[in-house]
């Protein structure tokens, strides 16, 4: 018997979502302190102190870490043998509205048009589920809750085929046009290829990867990125982003999808894996 | 320069302040987004009173995350929401109230102009929620609640919050403005 059952899977996800919301990830908080350490202007020193403290406040306390707790993003991998009697997608709505309630949560989700708010963090298409399936006997979830002052700052852009060269120029205009809004010190997360959808989703999971995880030409965007002395909070400093994470699909001959996602110093995500032999 | 400032503010205690100084804010500070600026516009062309005073206080561009507790509003998260959202919405907003500060992050577009004499922009750290929230002393009262949560009109009671640091101040200095200028600057000398 395994322990996959309704109950199960909405205490678990309730926990991650809390986990999530209070505690930030120690990769993302060691490059936090390392930033620190480096930084020449005494302003940014100060921004970043104060972020610091924060995020010691909210774990201590297990209150969110920012009062935009986001909307909730939800990477869900089925195991191809496990046996599930319950709507999984059922479950994880339930868990977010009971968090909402729990952790707290602050309200974020309103119809696109009439802004009317849910109060409890779902509503049609919300939270946002992506499902993937592996040969294991295993669920693993994963939530990342995203808030809207970095979502905001994404872009996403049709380049032209032979246009592979622009492809820097691209995020670092948009890095440049986000100046301190999305606030940094950022983390980018770049999809290039697929479609224009897969683009956004490809850089969207780019940003679960762990913060020191970069090859040679994401290190040399995140260089380039640096100089441009944006710093924390916009307020001029080395530190303008924390990393650069690329994903790829191929694409169609015809075009290049590029995508990009700003995610906020609070690069919140949690998981939790259930079945097996647990 | 650091300064400790107590709302209601005078036009004397901002015109002193210069871009980059830093300042710890006392009193009662209200928040306004989006969804507030616009019903406080609609109600101004209406001619319509306000259920709130607006001259001489703080705005706080802030969705605050609130829980009731025994009946009251508990603060549990209250960091600045992206101004930036607001530049449009605020030039129309100073030239009717007598607003002298509005608290946010990110800067504003814009704006420097329209805050000349009249009114400051500060800066706070972006996220840092659970430390705002230890600011709040009290939520004395809460105005449109219908616009949702973060959309509320709340007003705080606030004890030595900051630092904040003055991102626009009242004689047309941008800080935000001048870092994204140099940032172009960087931008454009990248080797292609």
């Amino acid at each position: 018997m395994n322990n996959i059952t309704r109950e199960n899977v909405i205490t678990a996800i309730i926990d991650i979502i809390t986990q999530a919301e209070t505690i930030l990830p120690e990769d993302v908080v060691e490059a936090i302190r390392a930033a620190e350490m480096i930084e020449s202007s005494p302003v940014a020193c100060a921004q970043l102190q104060a972020i610091l403290r924060n995020i010691d406040l909210a774990s201590k306390h297990a209150i969110p870490m920012c009062q935009d707790t986001g909307i909730l993003i939800f990477f869900v991998d089925i195991g191809r043998k496990l046996i599930m009697d319950f709507n999984i997608e059922d479950a994880i709505v339930e868990a977010t509205r009971l968090a909402t309630e729990i952790v707290p949560l602050r309200p974020n989700a309103v119809d696109p048009l009439k802004r009317t708010n849910s109060n409890n963090n779902t509503g049609a298409g919300l939270p946002d589920i992506k499902y993937a399936f592996n040969d294991s006997d295993e669920l693993t979830i994963t939530v990342a809750p995203k808030g809207a002052g970095s979502e905001n700052m994404s872009a996403l852009k049709m380049l032209n085929p032979t246009e592979v060269d622009s492809i820097r120029t691209f995020v670092l205009e948009t890095v440049l046009n986000a100046g301190g809004m999305p606030c940094p010190p950022i983390i980018v997360g770049v999809g290039i290829g697929g479609s224009f959808d897969k683009a956004a989703r490809l850089a969207k999971a780019a940003l679960l990867e762990d913060v020191d995880h970069m090859d040679n030409f994401e290190k040399g965007l995140l260089n380039d990125i640096n100089s441009l002395g944006i710093g924390p909070m916009g307020l001029g400093g080395d530190t303008t982003a924390l990393a650069v994470h690329i994903r790829t699909a191929h694409c169609h001959t015809a075009s290049l999808p590029v995508a990009v996602n700003i995610q906020c110093w609070a690069n919140r995500h949690a998981s939790v894996t259930l079945g097996g032999e647990r | 320069m650091e300064y400790h400032l107590t709302t209601p503010l005078s036009k004397d205690d901002i015109i002193q302040l210069q871009c980059g100084d830093v300042v710890y804010l006392s009193g009662t500070v209200l928040t306004a987004r989006d969804e507030a600026h616009a019903r406080i516009l609609e109600m101004s062309v209406m001619e319509e009173e306000l259920p709130f005073g607006l001259d001489g206080t703080a705005i706080y561009h802030c969705g605050p995350l609130m829980q009731k507790k025994d009946g009251d509003w508990v603060p549990i998260a209250a960091g600045p929401t992206t101004s930036g959202r607001m530049s449009k919405l605020t030039p129309p907003l100073l030239d009717k109230y007598q607003v002298r500060a509005l608290i946010g992050k990110g800067g504003m577009t814009g704006v420097a102009g329209s805050l000349e004499d009249k009114c400051v922009y500060l800066a706070y750290t972006g996220g840092c929620a659970a430390l705002a929230a230890g600011a709040i002393t009290n939520v004395s009262d809460v105005h449109w609640l219908d616009l949702g949560m973060p959309e509320a009109v709340w007003l705080l009671e606030m004890k030595e919050f900051g630092p904040l640091v003055v991102g626009i101040d009242a004689h047309g200095n941008d800080l935000f403005s001048d870092i994204r200028k140099r940032g172009k600057q960087a931008f454009s000398m990248l080797d292609p």
